[in-house]
C-alpha cells in the first residue's frame, strides 16, 4: 500500500480515538452524576426550598439554588447582550478592517476572556464593599455580565467579521446610515448570537467562584435585586461538604438539575438558531 | 487602416445586435427628459499612493444607457462606486475635483451622503439580498425613508416585484426568505429593491457576469425597458453586452477616460488607436 493511504488510516484513526476520549469523558461525568443523583432526586428537591436541617440531612429542597441560578443567567445575559451587541456592531460597522482601535480592542478582549472568574468576584466585591452593597442578586449578575462579555463579543465578532462587504453596501446603496444597518446586520449575525448566548449561558449557570462573593448564599428565594441569592453550584458545593452521605447524594442531584437546565437551555438554543439562520444570506 | 469591426466575419452576429441597438436609440430620443443631470468635473482618485482615476471629465446622458468599458483594472469600478460615494469606507482615499448630480456636488460636506446614494440605485456583480424575506428585502428601503403605512408597502412591493417581472415568481411566497430565490431571481430582486426607493439613476457593476445567459438576458432586457425612467451606468467586461445594450460608451484605459459619446460613434468610428484596438480585442 501507498504510503499515503497508510497515513490517511493513522490519521482517521487518531480522530476517532480523539472523538472517543472526549465522549468517554462526559458519558463518564453523566453516569456518575446520574448513578449517585437520581435515586435521591425527587419532588421535594426541586419544589421547595431548605428547611433548617437540610444540610444536615433534613428535609426541604433547592428551589432557592434553581431559581438563583435562573435569574441570575437570565438577568446577565440580557444584560451581556445589551452590552455586546452594540460593541460588535461597532466594531464591525464603524470602524475599518485595519483600524488599531478595532485592534486593541480585540485584544483586549480575549485577555478578558482568560481571566479566572473568581478575580472577577473579588474586583467586584472590592467595588461593591466601596459603594457600600451586601452580597445580592445585583451583584451576582452584574460579575456575570463581566464574566460573559468576552465571551459574548469574542463569538460575535467571529461572525461579524465575516460580513459580506456587498451586504453593507448594499444597504448603504439604500441610502442607509451606518446604524440603519443594523437590522440587516442583526438578522446576518443572528447564528453567531444564538451560538454567543449559549456560550454564554452555559459559562454563566456553571460558575461558581464569581458568585461566591457577590451574590453570597441563602435559604430563601430573593425577591429584590439587593436580596442575596443562592446558585446551584455553590449549592452543590455546600452539600458535597457535608460529611452525611445523604446530603452528598442530593449535591448528584442539584449537578443533574443543572446540567439537565443546560441541555434544554442548549437543545432550545439550538431550534432558535435554525429558525433565526432562515434568513442568512 | 480604418476597420469596421461589424464587418469582421468573425463576428458577424454582432450586426444584429446593432440593429438592435439603434431602434433603441430612435425610442429613447423622444421620451420627455426629466432633468436627472450627473457630471464629472477634473475628478482625480488616490488610493494611498496610488493615482487611480486621473482628470476624468464626463457627463452621463439622461434616459440612456451608459456602458463604461475597458481592461481589468481601469478603474471602471471605482469611478461607478465614486458616483454614490461607497468609494468612501477605502482606506487612504482621497479625491479632488467634483461629481455634480442634480447640480449638487457630491464632495460638498454639505450634501447629505444618503440623499446621494438614494438617488443611484446600486447592482453590484453578485446578487446580494438583504437577510430578510422578498417582501421585507423590497419594503426596507421604503421603511427606512419613512413609508411605515402597510398598504401603501404592499402597493410599492407589488409594483417594484411587477417592474422586475418577478410578481408571477413569486407572488404565493412574498414572506419566504430572498435566499431562497435563484441567482437570476435575486438579481431581479436586488434591482427591484433599489427601485423602490425611487432613485434616478441605476449604477450597474458588471451586473449579469455571475448570471447564466437566460437570466442576463433578463437583466439586459430590463435595462432596456427602464431607460424610459432612469438614467443606466453600467460597467461591463463583455463588449457584446455594451454592443447590445448601450447607448452611451465610455472607454478607459489605465484610469483616464480615453474615449467617449454615441455608442454608435464609437464602435464604429473610434478617433483613439486605443480604443480602436481596444475594440479589435487587441487587449483585454
Amino acid at each position: 500500500m501507498k504510503l499515503k493511504f497508510i497515513e490517511e488510516k493513522i490519521a482517521k484513526l487518531l480522530m476517532i480515538s480523539s472523538a472517543i476520549v472526549v465522549f468517554a469523558f462526559v458519558a463518564n461525568i453523566i453516569y456518575t452524576i446520574f448513578l449517585r443523583g437520581f435515586p435521591a432526586l425527587n419532588w421535594e428537591m426541586i419544589s421547595q426550598i431548605p428547611t433548617g436541617g437540610y444540610y444536615n440531612g433534613g428535609g426541604g429542597g433547592i428551589l432557592n439554588a434553581i431559581t438563583g441560578s435562573l435569574y441570575i443567567v437570565l438577568g446577565s445575559t440580557l444584560l451581556g447582550l445589551l452590552i455586546s451587541i452594540p460593541v460588535v456592531f461597532y466594531l464591525n460597522v464603524y470602524l475599518k478592517k485595519d483600524s488599531k482601535l478595532a485592534y486593541i480592542a480585540r485584544l483586549a478582549f480575549d485577555v478578558l476572556f482568560g481571566i479566572p472568574s473568581i478575580v472577577y468576584g473579588a474586583f467586584a466585591f472590592t467595588i461593591m464593599i466601596y459603594l457600600g452593597m451586601h452580597t445580592s442578586l445585583g451583584g451576582g449578575i452584574l460579575v456575570i455580565t463581566l464574566l460573559i462579555i468576552p465571551i459574548f463579543i469574542r463569538s460575535m465578532d467571529e461572525v461579524a467579521q465575516q460580513l459580506p462587504k456587498d451586504l453593507l453596501d448594499a444597504t448603504y446603496a439604500l441610502g442607509a446610515t451606518k446604524l440603519e444597518t443594523i437590522r440587516v446586520v442583526l438578522r446576518q449575525i443572528a447564528p453567531g448570537i444564538a451560538t454567543a448566548t449559549l456560550l454564554s449561558v452555559g459559562r454563566a449557570i456553571g460558575d461558581a467562584a464569581g458568585v461566591m462573593f457577590t451574590a453570597g448564599f441563602t435559604d430563601s428565594i430573593p425577591t429584590s435585586f439587593s436580596q442575596p441569592a443562592a446558585t446551584l453550584p455553590l449549592s452543590v458545593f455546600f452539600q458535597l461538604s457535608s460529611p452525611n452521605a445523604d446530603v452528598q447524594d442530593r449535591a448528584y442531584s442539584a449537578a443533574l438539575i443543572l446540567i439537565f437546565i443546560v441541555l434544554v437551555i442548549s437543545i432550545s438554543g439550538r431550534l432558535i438558531t435554525n429558525y433565526f439562520s432562515k434568513h442568512k444570506i | 487602416m480604418q476597420t469596421n469591426i461589424y464587418q469582421n466575419p468573425t463576428r458577424s452576429s454582432w450586426a444584429e445586435d446593432y440593429s438592435f441597438l439603434n431602434n433603441n436609440i430612435e425610442t429613447t430620443e423622444d421620451s420627455s427628459a426629466k432633468d436627472s443631470s450627473l457630471r464629472v468635473r477634473d475628478l482625480n482618485i488616490y488610493i494611498h499612493n496610488a493615482h487611480i482615476l486621473k482628470n476624468v471629465n464626463l457627463e452621463i446622458p439622461n434616459k440612456k444607457i451608459t456602458c463604461i468599458i475597458g481592461p481589468s483594472g481601469c478603474g471602471k469600478s471605482t469611478l461607478l462606486k465614486t458616483f454614490n460615494r461607497l468609494i468612501d469606507d477605502t482606506e487612504g482615499i482621497r479625491y479632488k475635483g467634483s461629481i455634480l448630480v442634480d447640480e449638487l456636488d457630491i464632495f460638498d460636506p454639505k450634501t447629505e451622503i444618503t440623499d446621494i446614494r438614494k438617488k443611484m440605485g446600486l447592482l453590484s456583480q453578485r446578487p446580494c439580498p438583504l437577510p430578510m424575506s422578498i417582501y421585507d428585502n423590497i419594503a426596507f428601503g421604503c421603511k427606512m425613508h419613512g413609508e411605515r403605512k402597510r398598504k401603501k408597502l404592499d402597493q410599492i412591493v407589488e409594483e417594484q416585484l411587477k417592474a422586475v417581472g418577478l410578481w408571477e415568481e413569486v407572488k404565493e411566497r412574498l414572506h419566504a426568505p430572498a435566499s431562497k430565490l435563484s441567482i437570476g431571481q435575486q438579481q431581479r430582486l436586488c434591482l427591484a429593491r433599489g427601485l423602490a426607493v425611487e432613485p434616478e439613476f441605476i449604477l450597474a457593476d458588471e451586473a449579469t457576469s455571475a448570471l447564466d445567459p437566460i437570466s442576463s438576458k433578463h437583466i439586459e432586457e430590463l435595462f432596456v425597458e427602464l431607460k424610459k425612467d432612469y438614467a443606466i451606468i453600467l460597467v461591463t467586461h463583455t463588449l457584446r453586452q455594451a454592443l447590445r445594450i448601450a447607448d452611451h460608451v465610455i472607454f478607459m484605459y489605465l484610469g483616464e477616460v480615453i474615449e467617449a459619446g454615441p455608442a454608435e460613434e464609437i464602435f464604429n468610428n473610434p478617433k483613439q488607436e486605443l480604443t480602436r484596438k481596444y475594440l479589435e480585442g487587441a487587449f483585454s
